[in-house]
């Protein structure tokens, strides 16, 4: 092996890693704020991704009319949720959020899609309707089951994932597609070519990684979120309402997924299935942080993205192999370093 | 004189075992009323119930507002508070942001007159303010679960058991520390098993046992009456903790 091969892989694994760096974020997020081990992160790429790529031959994706259907489903639920007290402060909150929203989303989507749309809004629009789907998903599968253990939530997430994924084969078909770039420009050192795509994702992970840092660290609302996350009783004592805590980790674990999945799909075709296994690569970062340590799950999603760009040239039958493997070693000196703890009753 | 809280015909049960049979309870305003009672009399259930971190039958109302079908959250903007037994502080957070969160359903500007209160109710919490919450000593978690609450300017603050696990200099600090609320106007509602110091510092008492209370009044005439001086007062050191 030379140097230059070595690079090349390097640079490569670091890409990826970005990649399952903000999946893995988003995962130990929710995780930390609602319990809930998010298996269908995996969709929220998928779908950011090929609502993009859809968008970019000027079709309208479904995932717009998606949006609107799970609205309206939230909106059913908050009505017979509050039917003993009804107020109407209440009601207009829910009809503007579950309905008029997602309908505006659409509206916009039919308006503005055409093959001649910009990238931005393209992007924009992908954006918009995987956050609604997000945030809706939340309302419909977690929210009513919210007081339920870890593993009651966990069983409600794979069956979420089945649904968006079966969803995603209608909306996408079964080709995989591929998006534009958000830019052709290049960037040459030494034998390493830097693409625009390959910059903007490593720009983009960092800006997300400081943002996030700044949310949490620095306004109310962020440290509402953490508070939710270190003590839920103490939470809801002071006013925290645990149904807007979640609602929040949703939505930006939906922004995550949608923004890594447009920044990928330039480099790789996607299928409406991919978005699984590259989930799972985020979820081994966030299991090797411990599904709560943020900084050690960006480290360990390099680790993940290295691994799998060597394992992918000496044994490319074995990529997935060898990087799944990477959680048994960690799981086993994780259980031995940590004391046995009991679930969490509330 | 119209009752802040105003509690009629309470019951709380765990599944079929009732803890609460029946209660009725009534706080003024700027009042503080305690509540004494043996161990797993139902005092704590009994708060937790108002608070509605358990289901409560019965008639509950708040400042004239029928509570009951409120949740936790909507009980706090409604200028409820409750100080649990476990505190429940946001352990890996810094004292500082536990105040700042307390106040996270009052306006910003308030929330600044809230943090002096506080930081001049207790001075300890100021210097302290950078400290991680779960690095505390036990006296100053129970001042910073008390400032946490007060940050959002309730109108009746619930303590429970405020005494519990502490030193007896300390207690008395934290007992010292409620008799001044009256004058900052905060209704109080303190469950305690130290019956003589919390008798010390209410206007009225009600005393508890198995779910229902058998004697309510003064504070003055209950720390005299003779079941409850044989019962609650009569082995317990002066100032003493648990």
């Amino acid at each position: 092996m030379n140097t230059t091969i070595m690079l090349f892989l390097l640079q490569d694994g670091i890409t990826n890693g970005a990649i399952y760096a903000l999946l893995g974020l988003a995962l130990v997020l929710v995780f930390a704020v609602t319990r809930v081990i998010l298996i269908p992160q995996g969709e929220f790429v998928t779908y950011g991704a090929l609502s993009y790529a859809m968008l970019a031959t000027g079709q309208v994706p479904g995932t717009a009319k998606l949006a609107l259907a799970m609205g309206a489903v939230s909106f059913a639920l908050d009505l017979f949720d509050n039917r003993r007290s009804l107020r109407l402060k209440l009601l207009a909150r829910s009809l503007a959020l579950n309905l008029v929203l997602p309908a505006v989303i659409l509206a916009l989507t039919y308006g503005l899609a055409g093959p001649k749309t910009p990238i931005a809004v393209n992007i924009a629009l992908s954006l918009l309707i995987v956050a609604a789907i997000g945030l809706f998903l939340y309302r419909i599968a977690f929210q009513p089951l919210a007081h339920t253990s870890v593993l009651v939530l966990l069983i409600a997430s794979v069956g979420c994932h089945l649904a968006l994924q079966g969803l995603g084969l209608v909306f996408f078909g079964a080709e995989g597609l591929r998006g534009p770039a958000l830019s052709n420009a290049a960037l040459t050192i030494g034998p390493l070519r830097f693409t625009g795509q390959s910059l903007a994702v490593y720009g983009l992970t960092i800006a997300f990684i400081v943002a996030l840092w700044l949310f949490f660290g620095f306004t109310l609302m962020g440290k509402a979120l953490r508070a939710t996350a270190v003590n839920r009783l103490g939470a809801r004592l002071v006013g925290i309402r645990t149904t807007l805590s979640g609602q929040i980790a949703f939505l930006l674990a939906s922004l995550i997924g949608a923004i890594s999945g447009i920044l990928i799909v330039p480099i790789t075709t996607l299928y409406y299935d991919t978005g699984f296994l590259i989930g799972l690569k985020g979820f081994i970062a966030a299991i090797i942080g411990g599904l709560v340590s943020y900084p050690l799950t960006a480290v360990a999603a390099l680790v993940v993205g290295g691994v799998e760009a060597f394992s992918s040239f000496y044994a490319s039958n074995f990529k997935e192999v060898i990087v799944f493997t990477l959680i048994i070693p960690v799981l086993v000196l994780r259980s031995l370093a940590a004391p046995a703890v009991e679930e969490e009753k509330d | 004189m119209s009752a802040l809280l105003s509690i009629a015909d309470a019951h709380v049960a765990y599944g079929k075992v009732e803890a609460v049979r029946g209660v009725a309870l009534e706080v003024a305003d700027g009042e503080i009323v305690t509540i004494i009672g043996a161990n797993g009399a139902g005092k704590s259930t009994l708060l937790n119930a108002i608070m509605g971190i358990l289901p409560l039958k019965g008639n509950a109302a708040f400042a004239g507002l029928d509570i009951t079908p409120l949740d936790i959250e909507d009980r706090v903007v409604a200028g409820l508070s409750l100080v649990p037994e476990h505190r429940e502080l946001f352990a890996t957070m810094n004292v500082e942001d536990n105040l700042q969160l307390g106040a996270f359903r009052i306006p910003k500007a308030v929330a600044a007159t809230s943090f002096e209160k506080v930081y001049a109710l207790f001075p300890r919490l100021k210097e302290r303010r950078r400290q991680l919450a779960g690095t505390l000593s036990g006296g100053e978690q129970q001042m910073l679960a008390m400032g946490r609450a007060l940050m959002g300017a309730p109108r009746l603050l619930m303590l429970d058991e405020p005494s519990l696990g502490l030193a007896p200099i300390i207690a008395a600090d934290i007992f010292r520390t409620i008799g001044e609320l009256r004058a900052a106007g905060v209704a109080v509602l303190l469950v305690e098993q130290n019956a003589q110091a919390a008798l010390r510092i209410a206007d009225r008492a009600y005393v508890m046992e198995l779910g229902g209370f058998i004697l309510s009044g003064p504070a003055s005439d209950i720390a005299a009456n003779p079941r409850v001086v044989a019962s609650y007062l009569g082995f317990q050191r002066e100032g003493g903790g648990v």
